[in-house]
C-alpha cells in the first residue's frame, strides 16, 4: 500500500515535536485572529505570514496551514455568536447558527460545526493523499502550451464562482494579471513599469496586494457605518448536542463532506460554492424545510462540513499543479517560493517528507482544532468583545509592520495603502477583490508559459489548439466563459448568492 | 429597454480604462519583439488593451443598463487618516526607528474612527506599541533598530 507508506512518512515528519508545536501555535493564532470580527481567513493568513518566514520550510507550511484552518473555524464562531461572518463561506453558517444562538442553543451549533469540520477534514485529508500523486504525474506531462491553457482555464472558472457580474470579474482578473507584470521581465531582465525605482524591480509583493485588498479595504468598509456596529455576543451554555441533534447532523455531515471535497478543487472559491450548495441541498431534501433560517441544526452541520472538506481539497491543485484555488492558496504559493520551493508536480518527488508531512499535519491540525475550540470557547467569546476602535488600529499597524518585515522595503508598505484604496473603491463598485489577487499570482505563470510555448513552436500560435490537452482545456475555459456570461445562468447564480445578503 | 444609469459601473469601468490605458502607453516604450521571441512590452500591451477594453464595456453597460448598486457613504476621514498613517510608517520606519514610528502610526490610525476620544487613542497607541515591540522585535527578532538615525542613534 503506497498510500499507507506515504502517510507513514508524512506522520513521521508531522509528529516531530517542533512541527506539532507550531501546528498548534498556528491553529491557536489563526483561531484567535479569525475570531476577531471582520477579519477573514485571507487577511489572517496574510497578516501572520511574515511570522513563518524564519522557520524551516516544512514547519512554516505546517504552521500556515494551521493558521488557515484556525481562521476558517474562528470565522464560523463569529458567524454563530454575533452574526458576523468573516468571509462569504461562513455566511451560510450565520443563517441558522446565529438563529440557534438566539434561541440559547449556541453550544450545540458550535459543537455541530466542530464535529462536522473534524469529520470532513479527516475524510478530505485522505482524499487529498490519494488524489495528489496520480494528478501530479499527469501534470508532469504538461508542456508550456498545456500549462498556459490550464492557468487560463483556472482563471476563467474563478469568474463563474465570483459574485458580481462576469464582466467585472473578468476585468478584475485581467487587472491582476496586468499588475503582475510590474518588475523585471523574466526573459530579458528589462525593468517594466518601475519608474526608475530600484525597490520596484522585484515587482509588487503579493502580500501587499492581499493585505491591502483584504485587510485595509475591509477596515474602510467597516468604518462606513461605525455607529451601527454593536456586537451582542450570545451566551454559550451547554455545549453538548442533544440526542435528537446528534441524530439530525449525521446525514448532513456526510453529504456536506462529499460535496465539499468535490467542489473544493475548483479554482476561485470552491469552498464558498460548497457551503452554499450544501445548504441548498439540505433545505431541499429536509422533511422540515420551514425550519431552515429559524435555527435548523442541519443548516450548520452540512455547510460547515462542506466548507472544511473544501478547504482541505483546495490544496490539491496547489500541490499538484502549482495553481492556487483561492487567495489563501495564493499566499501559500508565496510561502513556498520564499522557502525556495516551486509548488507544482515536482514537489512530491523532490520533497516527499515536506509534501506528506504537510498532508499529515492537516489531519493533526483538525484534531487540534477540535481539542482547542470547544474547551476554549469562553476565551473566544471574550475576544469577540474587543471593541473595534482597538481592533482596527491593531490590524493596520500589524499589517504595516508585517509587510515591511518581509523585505525591509518601504514600497511594500506604500503598496498596502494603494491597494487598500483601489480595492475599497472597486469593492464599492461591485467588483470582488479575489479574482484580482488570483490574476496577480497567476499572471507571471501565464506570461512565462505563453512566451515559452511560442518560442518552442517558432511563433506559431496554433500550438495551443493542436496539442490535445491544451485544446481540451481551452474548450473548457470557453465553455466556462459562456456559462458565466449567459444571462439566464447568471440570474440563477445570483439566486444562489442572494441568501447571503 | 429601460435605461438604468449606474454611477458605480461608470466609475469602475473608468478605473479599468485608466489603468489599462496607462500600461498600454508604458508597454509601447518597451521592445515588443516578434511572436517567436516576444519582447518585454508584448504581454503587458496585450493585457493592458484587454483591461481597457473590458473597462470600456463596463462604462458602456453602466450608461445603458447598469448594475443597480448603491455606492453608499465614504468614511473620508478614515480613508485619509489610514493612508497618511501607512505612508508615514513606510517613510519613517528606517529613519525614526521601530518604537517612535509604531507609536505615531498607531496614534494616527486610532483617529480614523469618529468615535474615538483622545485619552483612549493615547492608551490604545501606547498599548499597541508595547505589544508590537514585544511581538515583532523581542519575539520574532525582526532586525529593525528600536531608535533610528533621526533621533541621533
Amino acid at each position: 500500500m503506497e498510500l499507507l507508506d506515504n502517510l507513514a512518512l508524512g506522520f513521521s515528519t508531522a509528529l516531530l515535536v517542533q512541527n506539532v508545536l507550531y501546528c498548534f501555535v498556528g491553529v491557536l493564532l489563526g483561531t484567535a485572529v479569525g475570531v476577531l470580527p471582520g477579519i477573514g481567513p485571507t487577511a489572517t493568513v496574510a497578516m501572520l505570514l511574515p511570522i513563518t518566514f524564519s522557520f524551516e520550510p516544512v514547519t512554516a507550511l505546517i504552521m500556515l496551514a494551521g493558521i488557515y484552518y484556525g481562521a476558517q473555524y474562528g470565522g464560523s464562531t463569529t458567524a454563530i455568536l454575533i452574526n458576523l461572518p468573516g468571509e462569504s463561506s461562513a455566511a451560510v453558517t450565520a443563517l441558522d447558527g446565529h438563529e440557534m444562538a438566539r434561541q440559547g442553543r449556541a453550544g450545540p451549533a458550535l459543537a455541530a460545526a466542530a464535529i462536522g469540520s473534524f469529520f470532513a477534514g479527516t475524510v478530505a485529508t485522505v482524499a487529498l493523499a490519494a488524489a495528489a500523486p496520480p494528478l501530479a504525474s499527469v501534470a508532469l506531462k504538461f508542456g508550456p502550451a498545456d500549462y498556459f491553457s490550464l492557468v487560463l482555464f483556472g482563471l476563467i472558472v474563478s469568474i463563474a464562482l465570483a459574485r458580481g457580474t462576469a464582466l467585472k470579474a473578468l476585468a478584475m482578473i485581467a487587472l491582476g494579471v496586468l499588475l503582475g507584470t510590474v518588475g523585471q521581465d523574466i526573459y530579458t531582465g528589462t525593468p517594466r513599469f518601475v519608474f526608475e525605482q530600484r525597490e520596484l524591480y522585484g515587482g509588487i509583493d503579493f502580500v501587499s496586494v492581499a493585505v491591502g485588498l483584504f485587510g485595509v479595504a475591509e477596515i474602510l468598509r467597516n468604518l462606513e457605518n461605525e455607529q451601527t456596529r454593536t456586537a451582542i455576543v450570545s451566551r454559550v451554555t451547554n455545549l453538548w448536542p442533544t440526542r435528537e441533534d446528534r441524530r439530525r447532523i449525521v446525514a448532513p455531515i456526510l453529504r456536506g463532506t462529499g460535496l465539499g471535497a468535490a467542489l473544493g478543487v475548483l479554482p476561485g472559491g470552491g469552498h464558498v460554492l460548497a457551503s452554499f450548495t450544501s445548504y441548498a441541498v439540505e433545505k431541499r431534501i429536509s422533511k422540515r424545510p420551514q425550519e431552515f433560517g429559524r435555527g435548523a441544526i442541519e443548516g450548520v452541520a452540512g455547510p460547515e462540513s462542506a466548507n472544511n472538506a473544501a478547504a482541505q481539497t483546495s490544496f490539491i491543485p496547489l500541490l499538484t499543479l502549482g495553481l492556487p484555488a483561492h487567495p489563501v492558496m495564493a499566499l501559500m504559493i508565496g510561502a513556498f517560493i520564499v522557502h525556495g520551493i516551486t509548488p507544482g508536480p515536482n514537489v512530491i518527488n523532490d520533497e516527499p517528507a515536506l509534501f506528506w508531512g504537510l498532508i499529515a499535519s492537516m489531519w493533526i491540525g483538525n484534531v487540534l482544532l477540535l481539542l482547542l475550540n470547544l474547551p476554549l470557547i469562553g476565551l473566544w467569546v471574550r475576544m469577540l468583545r474587543i471593541p473595534y476602535q482597538v481592533l482596527f488600529p491593531m490590524i493596520i499597524l500589524f499589517a504595516a509592520i508585517g509587510t515591511y518585515s518581509l523585505n525591509s522595503n518601504a514600497y511594500d508598505v506604500y503598496a498596502i495603502a494603494f491597494f487598500g484604496i483601489l480595492g475599497y473603491i472597486l469593492i464599492k463598485c461591485g467588483c470582488e477583490p479575489a479574482p484580482l489577487l488570483l490574476g496577480f499570482v497567476l499572471g507571471p505563470l501565464l506570461e512565462e508559459n505563453l512566451r515559452r510555448a511560442l518560442i518552442i513552436s517558432r511563433g506559431d500560435p496554433s500550438v495551443f489548439l493542436t496539442r490535445p490537452i491544451s485544446a481540451a482545456l481551452l474548450a473548457l475555459a470557453l465553455a466556462a466563459l459562456v456559462v458565466a456570461v449567459l444571462p439566464t445562468i447568471r440570474r440563477r447564480r445570483a439566486a444562489v448568492f442572494a441568501e447571503e445578503e | 429597454m429601460e435605461r438604468r444609469r449606474s454611477f458605480p459601473d461608470v466609475l469602475a469601468g473608468g478605473i479599468f480604462v485608466l489603468i489599462g490605458g496607462a500600461f498600454v502607453v508604458g508597454a509601447l516604450g518597451y521592445e515588443l519583439g516578434t511572436p517567436t521571441r516576444m519582447g518585454p512590452g508584448a504581454f503587458p500591451l496585450l493585457v493592458g488593451a484587454a483591461v481597457a477594453a473590458l473597462g470600456l464595456a463596463i462604462v458602456g453597460k453602466g450608461l445603458v443598463a447598469g448594475e443597480v448598486i448603491s455606492f453608499g457613504p465614504v468614511p473620508w476621514r478614515a480613508v485619509a487618516v489610514i493612508v497618511v498613517a501607512v505612508l508615514f510608517f513606510g517613510f519613517t520606519i528606517r529613519r525614526l526607528g521601530f518604537v517612535p514610528t509604531t507609536a505615531v502610526t498607531a496614534l494616527l490610525t486610532t483617529l480614523a474612527s469618529a468615535r474615538v476620544r483622545l485619552l483612549t487613542a493615547v492608551a490604545v497607541a501606547a498599548g499597541l506599541t508595547v505589544a508590537s515591540t514585544l511581538i515583532f522585535v523581542v519575539g520574532l527578532q525582526l532586525r529593525i533598530p528600536l531608535w533610528g538615525p533621526w533621533l541621533g542613534f
